[in-house]
């Protein structure tokens, strides 16, 4: 049988540009058609950029790979208009349990707020993630958006010129030159981009393996994550049961450092652990084995002139929280209308900077919690032991122990607070929706509030009058008018106004809020703007 | 909040007594899950970031004497 990923999906076909004598130009060059890079592209053709993903492969990832996606990731997905094939094929779940030993010491239910479009998580494999992402860039495609997926395409050299990026590819007729304005590295934690510069890419080394199984089962377990420490079938270890769509679940053991990962990864060795947790009388399918080590390490500059790193290229951490795939999608997310707004001309290419500054706040963000949930999960000195049993045992018997169990803190969205293109809040309004963080969803009269965002600068104005930008304002701004009145739920009062009579909040293109006022105040929106766009405070122009 | 490094246990020697009757026959191993099982509770029963950090601040071993200068 045929798995999905065996099945080749953007097979290499000879170029035009492999004819050209001299090199061609592209404007944007995205190396690695994994989750980051095709989302990028998506991003980047819904905006009319020219782009050209190439990867030295032509089918998506093998095995499950990621499989935990966020609410900030299906948000993203839905703005590049695929986030209903995730919902529609993944696996809502919300609850988890945790055990100790051979007992449950509690568990947690990530309850959805209500007026949300998306679901806190789904679980889906990375292929399924990725073929979604190959079939929205074949409609893209058709309706003529400028995009060009090229498979077995292998990019063997990369040298960096001051305003280019000059490029050898190489494909089954032979090596090819090509040159980008902007070359975007999304080929993962070897990242062959990230080698060809002689770039670091230093951090912590966990001395540990997990093995990793995807079995395929018809089993009543119930859609929960179940999540063992020390458990009776694997001592001194700790493991995990995750349901997938099509019955596969994904089980995680833990194996220690000193073993030999070639004997472990056989099925003869594999299937007596799988038994010992499963129980012997259900029967399943191998479909997927390997074992893996992680390191939780960032690139100290993820631009390098006018090459960019992103996702696991750039930064990696442990698989405990989904901060790996959905923060490669929040580069992406983070990235595209940058790169618009500059090769646009309505931004200076030192917009580009902030592109650093936010998502490496990001990557430390998702570095020290995956760091933390490792040390929690893999003691590694005698303290540490005694610390976690203690808080195992004293979460069975009381809650306030609870907080401190540490099975992956999930991933959720980075605040850009601090960032230089954030103006500081005089308004005091709600928390959640400060500026830098993302916008909080509505469920509106017709469709949810990020439907109407993203793509565009917003002003949001909240039981305000419409202001009447003009001409003076930049014509990319839209307005959107809404009214708590219209609002039953009273959620677009709790979350944008809080004790506040009116609001006005300007949304940046990833749906981030770049400011927000009281009311609206035409020459503070207008330095706003400037400012999310790095252009420098100054007069009308 | 400031951490309270002034007496303030009521009957000193029963506490200790108690402290050290909780760990009557424990094995080395068993006093330390209990000791860590202690803190965690007094930890949070504290609960105030400030007070917690100055307190393992003080906790730590005193700095080795200076030689004179």
């Amino acid at each position: 049988m045929t798995s999905i990923f065996d099945t080749p999906l953007y097979a290499y076909a000879r170029h035009a540009d492999q004819e050209n004598k001299a090199p061609r130009r592209h404007p944007v060059v995205i190396v690695g058609a994994g989750p980051v890079g095709l989302a990028l592209a998506v991003d980047l053709a819904q905006k009319g950029v020219e782009t050209l993903v190439l990867d030295d492969n032509d089918k998506v990832s093998f095995g499950s790979r990621a499989i935990c996606f966020s609410k900030r990731t299906l948000e993203i997905a839905d703005r590049l208009n695929f986030g209903q094939t995730l919902i529609d094929k993944g696996v809502q779940w919300n609850l988890g349990k945790v055990f100790f030993d051979a007992r449950k010491v509690y568990e947690f239910d990530l309850q959805a707020e209500a007026g949300h479009r998306m679901p806190a998580f789904i679980n889906l494999q990375q292929y399924y993630f990725e073929i979604a992402l190959v079939d929205r860039t074949r409609a893209l495609q058709q309706n003529g958006a400028p995009l060009d997926l090229r498979g077995g395409s292998q990019v063997t050299s990369v040298i960096p010129k001051a305003d280019h990026v000059t490029l050898e590819v190489n494909t089954p007729d032979g090596p090819y030159t090509l040159e980008a304005d902007w070359l975007i590295a999304c080929d993962g934690a070897a990242s062959p981009v990230r080698h060809a510069l002689g770039l670091d890419f230093v951090g912590r080394v966990f001395e540990d393996n997990f093995l990793i199984a995807d079995v395929v089962m018809d089993a009543d377990f119930p859609v929960e994550r179940w999540f063992w420490f020390d458990p009776p079938f694997n001592k001194g270890q700790s493991a995990l049961l995750h349901k997938q769509p099509d019955n596969v679940w994904r089980i995680d053991l833990q194996l220690g450092w000193d073993i030999d990962r070639e004997a472990e990864k056989r099925p003869e060795n594999v299937i007596p652990r799988l038994k010992a947790m499963l129980g012997n009388d259900i029967n399943f399918q191998l479909e997927w084995v390997s074992i893996y080590t992680f390191q939780c390490r960032r690139m100290e500059n993820f631009r390098h002139g006018r090459v960019i790193f992103a996702g696991d290229s750039a930064h990696q951490v442990s698989p405990f929280g989904a901060r790996g795939a959905n923060s490669g999608v929040q580069d992406a997310d983070n990235l595209g209308w940058k790169l618009h707004a500059i090769l646009g001309g309505t931004a200076p290419e030192a917009l580009i900077d902030s592109y650093e500054d936010e998502r490496i706040f990001a990557a430390e963000e998702n570095i020290q919690n995956s760091t933390r949930s490792t040390d929690f999960i893999t003691p590694k000195s005698p303290a540490s032991q005694v610390f976690r049993d203690a808080v195992l045992t004293l979460a069975e018997q009381y809650s306030f122990a609870q907080p401190l169990v540490n099975s992956g803190r999930l991933s959720l969205p980075c605040c850009y607070h601090t960032s230089p293109l954030t103006t500081p809040d005089t308004m005091g309004g709600p928390k959640r929706s400060r500026p830098g963080a993302p916008c909080p969803d509505v469920l509106l009269s017709d469709g949810y509030l990020l439907q109407y965002l993203g793509n565009h600068f917003t002003l949001l104005c909240i039981n305000t009058a419409a202001p009447n930008l003009g001409g003076d304002i930049d014509p990319f701004i839209k307005t959107l008018c809404l009214q708590t009145k219209d609002d039953p739920s009273g959620a677009l009062q709790t979350r944008y106004l809080a004790t506040a009579r009116s609001a006005v909040y300007l949304i940046r293109p990833d749906q981030h809020i770049a400011a927000r006022w009281p009311d609206f105040d035409r020459a503070a929106v207008h330095q706003a703007h400037r400012r999310a766009l790095a252009r420098k405070p100054e007069t009308w122009s | 909040m400031e951490l309270t490094l002034t007496p303030n246990i009521a009957a000193p020697d029963d506490f200790y007594a108690a402290l050290l009757a909780t760990h009557d026959g424990l094995t080395r191993a068993e006093s330390e899950a209990l000791n860590a099982r202690l803190i965690l509770i007094l930890a949070n029963h504290i609960g105030d970031h400030a007070v917690l950090s100055q307190a393992l601040h003080a906790a730590l071993p005193p700095p080795a004497k200076r030689a004179p200068t």
